[in-house]
């Protein structure tokens, strides 16, 4: 029987520098080129490729332009839904968010594996996931204190808050709302690295059980393989999900920001 | 009881929080499908809401997953 192989899951998220760079530091900063970096350029590449060849104007659209108009579409409806009147000039913002997360959860997940390549997905890193998070947290503040000023403080005194609770009232919205960048953040990176890992220990099953002999690898093996296709089509589907719950959940705070409540 | 079995114990202990988190988005669901099937005209309008009641329910879960994760690896 062969010796089991150790399933280590967590070696996927890894960091390294890439193409000798691991020396590169500008100010005392290390700033080499990592996987991460490597896979945030492949895409924007792909990304921009996909609208640069749907951004036609013909009066009957293609497929290309077709898909790309309904993703257009789908989030100036959504804008328009939550954010209402004033919504419009957010779409570039949470257009590039929803299709960059969108993006990258749908390139980390490739099968590329077979060809000794690694996909890597850095939106299983709350670095980036932190910094997308704070990024809407400030569009938030900014606009909200640009448009309504001190004003912007009735935020956390919902309209008929009782008089008696008027001192509870607003340390808990004030609370949840510096939760937010919080939650933002981690819900992504935490949904990636949970489904990431439960694939690569079914993996780690599926591989061990086939080494152990035929009745393991029948018995275990097969039943893993298929449980792990069945988690790859809902790992598309979560892929999706939060990217589009990031935008949503952006749009939302941005709606706070524009009116109010 | 060691340290390192306490950790582990415990970061079991944290798995029944994404249990319960899954009784959550059930219910979440469960609940919009009952009342679309009401009134699936109305359905459609309430489709925010329903992954913003997605979202909150799916959070506490993923908390317990990162609180395993930091017994595991972190603590």
């Amino acid at each position: 029987m062969a010796e089991p192989g150790k399933i280590d899951p967590m070696h996927q998220f890894a960091i390294e520098p890439l193409f000798g760079t691991e020396q590169l530091a500008v100010g005392g900063y290390n700033i080499a080129f990592t996987n991460s970096a490597l896979w945030m350029v492949i895409t924007v590449v792909v990304l921009w490729v996909f609208m640069l060849g749907g951004m036609k104007r013909d009066l009957v659209p293609g497929r290309w332009q077709a898909a790309v108009e309904s993703m257009t579409g789908f989030i100036a409806k959504l804008t328009d839904d939550n954010i209402g009147k004033g919504g419009r000039k957010y779409v570039p913002y949470i257009f590039s968010l929803f299709m960059f997360i969108l993006f990258a959860n749908l390139l980390g997940l490739l099968p590329i594996g077979i060809f000794g390549l690694h996909p890597f997905t850095f939106t299983s890193h709350f670095t980036v996931t932190g910094v997308l998070a704070i990024l809407s947290f400030s569009i938030v503040l900014i606009v909200g204190f640009w448009k309504h000023g001190l004003h912007f403080f009735s935020l956390f005194v919902p309209q008929g808050t009782p008089l008696w609770l008027i001192w509870l009232i607003p340390i808990i919205e004030f609370v949840s709302f510096m939760v937010r960048p919080f939650s933002l953040g981690l819900r992504l990176f935490v949904a990636m690295i949970a489904g990431h890992i439960l694939l690569k220990v079914l993996a780690g099953f599926v591989i061990n059980a086939s080494a152990a002999g035929v009745v393991p690898g029948l018995g275990v093996g097969i039943p893993s393989f298929a449980l792990m296709v069945g988690i790859s089509a809902l790992e598309i589907l979560v892929a999706g999900i939060q990217a589009y719950v990031f935008a949503l959940l952006t749009s939302l705070y941005i709606h706070d920001a524009e009116h109010l409540h | 009881m060691d340290a390192e079995a306490a950790k582990l114990i415990g970061a079991g202990l944290a798995a029944i929080g994404a249990g319960v988190a899954a009784l959550g988005v059930g219910n979440v669901f469960g609940s919009f499908l009952e009342s679309a099937l009401r009134n699936p005209g109305a359905a459609d309008g309430q489709q925010g809401r329903l992954f913003i009641g997605f979202a909150a329910a799916e959070l506490l879960g993923l908390l317990a997953f990162v609180v395993a994760m930091i017994l595991i690896f972190v603590a």
